[in-house]
């Protein structure tokens, strides 16, 4: 188990490296730099420059460098120092403007796959076990729906019918008569009321996606023949399906853990503006409006590494679960 | 509290110390009726089954597949999956015995069947890696049998099932015990099933083709393993099988069914001796026996025509009037046959050919009775085989596979498919090909034909003009010229036929591929083809779908001769094919030899097939020949202790013959081709190993007698038995 | 063959093992079976699925109103009146009078004094009437000859316009917008699609075709592309094209950027048939048979797996439409004058405007529409990919 987890641990090292290098990229993308457009922008306005602050900032970030001396001051400041880098708009270091937000996407994020299990697991097991029944095709459908519907219309209806009908808005994350207080009971009720929308909203096309594949992997798993086998050994049916072919079709609960966790910080860059969330996805849309190129980067940078976190996590926890993946693959 | 016996859980009879008269049965299944309500129709796959499962016996239950015999079992334990349902009839368990209780009405989920399954009556399946969660420790699934129908504690369930293991055979049985299926091999897998089958001491063993996916040294343990059981603890077996040597093995009395009905049952030595039904005398006929051949040469195997119907599809009357050569006219088709009843012992058949005290009818048109005159057809005449002029030398010839783990794919080691092999086939012979799975026959094969480029060694075909060449060496554009002199009949006739083309495109396509022939000349000699193979020339249009797994085996034959080659490599050709079809599909193959003046290199896993249409064999161990002899030579005196072990676990289709085969003990051991033992490859399992000789010296291929070689230290010494 | 239950089926001696093959829903005659090539069979498994056969129909009607936008729009696409901003959907009436004849009521608007903003009503005084096949504003027809006749609208031109659906911020018809974004909204998918399936298809098909270290580094760069999260990727690369770039080049960056990630699904997909294929026994065979190695791949791998491929692009395309909406809907994607379903939604983005005019949500309906349809058509697809299981 240890060699597994060891030889899965190492395998993250080229892909953090390689995401990394094209977090740069990405942000390299654009012709210029902040610096450009903020000359650029003060020369419009008639205002001044400071050409003593840009050498600055110049020489520190390596701007006008070759690319990968100016990929090796990021990234080696990130690595050695936990220093993202200046955000040029915020005026600020980006790991403060990170703090709060990565925390509130990362307990977001948490809570919507639990969430999504709580919710997809008694669904995908029942519309499994009552295969073709009213009950599995009203799911099957509503998981349809549930997958197509983009989850920032879920949004937009959500605000609309607390809006319509109970007269406010239910955005964001504490009502704003909290907003500076200090924790307390009523603050905490206060997060929990607004949590669930964000939660639901996340979590929808998630949800629709893992009671498929449960449902699914329940139904080969129960031709098994070995389902049969312990039939035959006299087992009452409700403890054979907890046994043994549900313990198999758990799999997708971990195994997905990396690709849930992908959509999330997707559907955060999306949703999060609608339900006026301060999370890190709106941070991210309005840094890449605005050219604002260590904090864009860090952002996807930081969003990558989450999910190849994810998947690690994902698959150590197949690994203790499945004794084929550990025996097999931990030599 | 609980006596543990470290022999046998239990050596008490079942049925206890009130032991009855054998008259009284354990199991009765009257009228079975088991239908499938599928949205094509309703199938019905058991149809009014009949069977007596007398105390303490074996009754085996024959027949082809797709006659129901799996679904009848698994129907006794309520265990038939949906759409599958029963829909009348009575499974009367222990019918002697106070309230008899009909477990066709039981809740198939209710606590009555449950109680019965894995207490009363234990189950074996045909998969054994199949029917064990990989999940859970073999262990875990042997001790909640035990805990659930006898109350044990963890510590004593651990206990007794380690005790179990050991009684199956199995070494180190608390490593097995905590080990998971895929850790083990098959014959490992069937003995823990058997274990838990057997751990709470059923009355009844079902056992459902237990050995059918093993090989055939593990399969004569299983069966010899089970035996033994039976005379421990005095169960009784219902031994589901297609395999007619395994029923002489061990059947006391046989059941043989067709199209979900019992067409005749017997005792075991009044179903091989004096059957009745032409669907028992059609199938006894068909298969090849090993005893037939000495010397005499090939005869014909007298094939059933056509194949088993679906059960969609049940012909009216007698079920097998549609292949019967003895069936009446205006009589078989339309009347439901009576049932006969032959002498006392319970020996009877559902046909229309005897009358009711059991005599023939006057009016059957043909006697049905066993007769040797019909049987030989004149043999088709072949130009006896040219020792001198091989068509085919194969020198050293290597295939190293090499297997890659880890993050990098990096190799770290090689599998040994073939390791430096020496062969040859002279022009006009069959040479078989023999060997476990994983010997490495297969990948001999496709080596030849060039499939697959060999690591080393040569391959030098001799062409029509007296040129020889090495294939080995050749490139794709140099082996074009061969491509058409070699060919391949596949071993899976679904997978050997690509479903998108038409039988005109399939068989039209080497034609094509080597420009032989264009247009309606091409259309022409496929048509041709067709007729020759016995399938018709105006299905030249149709896709393969159209076609049972019989007639795909002829479509794959038409394709590898209408190049007109020399040398035809057959793999497996026949083991996917019920006996009955595999006894056309091998009379066809030898009829086109003599037709065509064709070699065959004959490729299987099953010696009496090999034994049948081969004139010499060459036995493949780990990679390597180990053996290569005449046919009669090698079957009446193998020189290889391998070669043995192989005809001796051989099931003869002779009850008489029975327990004269006394094994040799092999351990059934996992062979990794990647890791072969050093010294002999078979030192490991051998039962004549003598000395460090055997570890560590690799004994080379030499002659040991008149056109014989073997690869073994002390083949001169050692006095082998081949098949009696 | 396949006779309905309860249906006696006349007896034959058809073997076991052929009985699947593609069982249409009504009995097809043997004979036809046995010459049935392989997308006839597919094709009578897919008539089966009720769903499918559903969700394929409005698919092909989704793309024929893509296709004729022009004429099916009552309004082009530049055509507003801000006079309009935001007026509520029309009813369409269809009895004028006890007699057959197609109208709708105009409105009356009230200026709220705080606000500014106008409140809108129905006045059923008045009466607009509405024709078929009416003159209106130019169009080129399937971009072969321009017309000028729409299917359905008003019948004076300059008169009062008509709003069936509700009209935007600017007095845009909504109607005709949705009918117009549903070119660009559907062609993306199919576009993106089928960029992704060529860049999958081949990248796939080099892996499982020479196998070796070209596999090896295909399939890690595939890992790597499934394992990152696709939307901050998608935004990072969007935000990089230049502002002054016209609609057609965001057009075609954005397909671009989203087949850049999405061919690694299929790719994998590809290469995984591929490698199952190429071990099949039959093109073993076609080896022996001595078949140049262009045409085993081209004639004999490929054909066995182009029903799964369809079955997965069909699957794609949704994905791709959802992409495209996310991405427009936050500024990122696609922007005014183009208009597509997400360009539409970007202005529903507030919850004021949600509640003064719900039906600017009414894009999103045609999202979902889309999606479930495109859903069900592929999944049923899927199903009957492989009609040969045996």
């Amino acid at each position: 188990m240890l060699g597994y987890i060891a030889r899965r641990v190492l395998v993250m090292i080229p892909t953090l490296f390689v995401i990394s290098v094209l977090s740069f990229a990405i942000i390299q993308l654009p012709p210029g730099d902040y610096l450009t457009t903020v000359v650029a922008q003060l020369e419009v306005e008639g205002g001044e420059v400071d050409s003593a602050q840009l050498a600055a900032l110049r020489e520190r970030y390596g701007l006008g460098e070759s690319f990968f001396v100016q990929y090796y001051a990021w990234i080696s400041n990130i690595v050695f120092h936990l220093d993202f880098g200046h955000s040029f708009e915020w005026n600020r270091p980006v790991s403060g403007l990170l703090g709060d937000r990565l925390a509130l996407t990362v307990a977001l994020s948490i809570c919507t796959i639990l969430f999504i299990w709580l919710v997809a697991f008694p669904i995908g097991v029942y519309s499994a076990l009552r295969q073709r029944s009213i009950g599995d095709y009203a799911f099957t459908m509503i998981g349809f729906i549930g997958l197509a519907v983009p989850n920032f219309m879920i949004a937009l209806v959500l605000m609309w019918v607390g809006l319509r009908y109970f007269g406010q808005s239910p955005g964001g994350i504490v009502s704003p008569e909290y907003a500076g207080a200090a924790w307390n009971l009523g603050k905490l009720l206060d997060v929990l009321g607004h949590l669930w929308v964000p939660v639901v909203v996340w979590g929808t096309a998630g949800t629709a996606g893992l009671i498929r594949i449960l449902r699914n992997n329940l139904l080969d798993e129960l031709r098994k023949p070995y389902v049969v086998a312990a039939r035959a050994r006299g087992l009452p049916e409700r403890r054979l399906t907890v046994k043994y072919p549900l313990r198999v079709a758990l799999n997708p609960f971990f195994s997905t853990i990396g690709w849930i966790l992908a959509s999330l910080i997707g559907a955060d860059a999306i949703v999060s503006r609608v339900l006026n969330l301060d999370t890190t996805g709106p941070l991210l849309l309005r840094a890449l409006m605005a050219q604002d190129m260590y904090l864009a980067g860090s952002l996807i940078l930081i969003s990558a590494v989450l999910v190849v976190i994810g998947t690690l996590i994902s698959d150590l926890l197949l690994g203790w679960l499945d004794p084929r993946v550990r025996l097999r693959y931990g030599q | 509290m609980h006596a543990i016996p470290t022999q046998a859980p239990s050596v008490m009879p079942a049925g206890g110390s009130t032991r009855r008269q054998d008259d009284e049965p354990l199991l009765r299944i009257d009228g079975l009726r088991t239908h499938f309500f599928t949205n094509e129709g309703v199938v019905k796959a058991v149809d009014g089954m009949d069977l007596t499962v007398p105390r303490g016996k074996t009754i085996c239950v024959v027949g082809e597949s797709g006659c129901g015999k799996s679904i009848t079992a698994r129907s006794v334990l309520q265990l038939v999956d949906r759409p599958g349902r029963i829909v009348g009839g009575e499974v009367r368990w222990r019918p002697g015995t106070g309230p008899a209780t009909d477990l066709a009405r039981l809740d198939p989920a209710g606590e009555e069947i449950r109680r019965i399954r894995g207490g009363e009556i234990g189950m074996v399946f045909q998969e054994p890696m199949a029917s064990l969660s990989p999940m859970y420790t073999v262990g875990d699934q042997l001790a909640e049998t035990l805990r659930l129908h006898q109350g044990l504690t963890r510590e004593q369930a651990r206990e007794k099932g380690i005790d179990l293991l050991r009684w199956v055979g199995l070494p180190r049985p608390e490593r097995i015990f905590d080990s998971y299926s895929f850790q083990m091999s098959g014959g490992m897998c069937q003995r823990v099933v058997i274990a838990i089958a057997l751990s709470c001491d059923p009355a009844l063993l079902i056992a459902d083709e237990p050995t059918t996916a093993l090989d055939v040294t593990t399969q004569a343990r299983i069966i010899e393993l089970l035996k033994n059981l039976q005379d421990q603890n005095g169960m009784a077996i219902v031994f589901i099988t297609h395999d007619l040597g395994v029923v002489a093995e061990i059947a006391d009395d046989v059941t043989v069914m067709y199209l979900g009905k019992v067409a005749e049952h017997g005792s075991v030595d009044e179903i091989f001796s004096n059957p009745k039904h032409p669907y028992t005398q059609s199938l006894l006929r068909s298969i090849p026996t090993m005893r037939s051949s000495s010397g005499a040469g090939r005869g014909r195997l007298t094939a059933i025509r056509g194949m088993v119907p679906h059960p969609q599809n049940r012909p009216s009357g007698c079920p097998f009037h549609t292949r019967c050569d003895s069936a009446i006219p205006g009589t078989c088709e339309s009347t439901e046959p009576p049932l006969i009843q032959f002498g006392g012992e319970g020996h009877r058949a559902l046909c229309h050919l005897y009358d009711q005290s059991g005599e023939l009818r006057d009016t059957s048109p043909k006697p049905p009775v066993m007769s040797v005159a019909t049987v030989e057809e004149p043999q088709a005449k072949r130009p006896s085989p040219r020792a001198d002029a091989p068509i085919l030398d194969v020198q050293g010839l290597t295939m190293h596979f090499p297997v890659k783990s880890g993050l990098l794919q990096r190799t770290r080691g090689y599998v040994r498919a073939v390791d430096a092999v020496d062969l040859k086939i002279n022009a006009g012979e069959t040479l078989g090909l023999v060997g476990e799975s994983g010997c490495g026959k297969t990948t001999l094969g496709r080596c030849i034909a060039r499939i697959l480029t060999p690591t080393a060694g040569q391959i030098h075909y001799r062409g029509t003009d007296g040129e020889s060449v090495d294939l080995a060496g050749l490139r794709s554009r140099d082996l074009q010229r061969y491509r058409r002199q070699i060919r391949v009949i596949f071993q899976d006739p679904h997978s050997s036929l690509n479903p998108r083309m038409t039988l005109g495109q399939i068989i039209g396509e080497p034609l094509r591929a080597n420009r032989i022939a264009e247009g309606s000349e091409r259309e022409d000699r496929v048509a041709e083809m067709l007729s020759r193979v016995g399938l018709r020339p105006e299905y030249i249009r149709r896709y393969p779908h159209a076609f049972s797994g019989g007639e795909r085996q002829r479509i794959n034959i038409a394709r590898a001769l209408i190049t007109e080659p020399r040398l035809v490599i057959a793999d497996e050709a026949v083991s996917a094919l019920d006996v009955s079809v595999r006894a056309q599909i091998l009379n066809l193959l030898v009829d086109l030899q003599a037709e065509f003046d064709l070699t065959y290199l004959f490729v299987s896993h099953d010696l009496s097939v090999v034994e049948h249409i081969s004139d010499r064999v060459t036995v493949m161990y780990l990679g390597k020949v180990v053996e290569s002899a005449a046919t009669a030579d090698l079957y009446r005196q193998p020189h290889h202790p391998y070669a043995e072990t192989l005809m001796r676990a051989v099931p003869v289709p002779d009850p008489r013959l029975r327990g004269s085969r006394n094994l040799p003990d092999v351990p059934d051991d996992v062979l990794d081709p990647a890791n072969p033992p050093p010294g002999c490859p078979f030192h490991t399992r051998c039962p004549h190993r003598r000395d460090n000789h055997c570890d560590d010296e690799v004994p080379q291929l030499r002659s040991t007698g008149p056109n014989r070689h073997t690869a073994c230290h002390y083949a001169e010494s050692l006095t082998l038995r081949g098949v009696s | 063959m396949t006779w309905i239950a309860g249906e006696p089926g006349p007896v034959d001696d058809r073997p076991e093992g052929t009985i699947e093959a593609g069982s249409p829903a009504e009995p097809v005659p043997e004979r036809e079976i046995a010459v049935a090539p392989q997308w006839k069979l597919v094709w009578w498994s897919f008539k089966r699925h009720r769903l499918a056969l559903a969700g394929g129909v409005v698919t092909v009607v989704i793309y024929l109103v893509a296709v004729l936008a022009g004429f099916l729009a009552p309004y082009s696409n530049s055509y507003f009146d801000s006079e309009y901003a935001y007026a509520p959907p029309q009813r369409l009436h269809v009895v004028d009078d006890g007699e057959w004849g197609l109208y709708v009521h105009g409105y009356t608007s009230e200026q709220d004094p705080e606000t500014l903003g106008l409140s809108w009503e129905i006045d059923e005084s008045q009466k607009v009437p509405v024709g078929l096949f009416v003159k209106g504003d130019e169009y080129r027809l399937l971009g072969l000859f321009t017309w000028d006749r729409h299917l359905i609208g008003p019948k004076d031109a300059a008169g009062p316009p008509m709003y069936l659906l509700g009209a935007d911020a600017l007095g845009h018809d909504m109607l005709s917008r949705i009918i117009h974004g549903t070119a660009v909204s559907m062609s993306i998918g199919l576009v993106g699609v089928v960029l992704s399936f060529l860049l999958g298809i081949t990248l796939g098909g080099m892996s499982g075709y020479f196998g070796g270290w070209i596999d090896n580094v295909i399939q890690r760069v595939i890992e790597f592309v499934v394992s990152i999260p696709t939307i901050p990727l998608w935004m990072g690369l969007m935000a990089a094209i230049p502002q002054h770039w016209g609609p057609l080049q965001r057009y075609f960056a954005l397909t671009v950027i989203l087949s850049l990630i999405s061919w690694a699904a299929l790719g994998r997909e590809v290469r995984g048939k591929f490698f199952a294929v190429r071990g099949e026994e039959f093109v073993m065979a076609a080896t022996v048979d001595g078949v140049s190695r262009p045409r085993i791949i081209f004639r004999h791998v490929l054909p066995s797996f182009t029903s799964h491929i369809v079955a997965n692009m069909s699957l794609a395309i949704p994905a791709m439409i959802l992409a495209e909406t996310a991405l427009s809907f936050i500024g990122l994607g696609l922007q005014s004058p183009t208009v597509s379903w997400g360009v539409l939604l970007e202005e529903a983005q507030s919850i004021r405007v949600i509640e003064t005019a719900p039906w600017m949500m009414l894009p999103g309906l045609a999202v979902i529409v889309a999606v479930l349809s495109l859903n069900f058509f592929g999944d049923g697809l899927r199903d009957a990919a492989d009609p040969y299981k045996h």
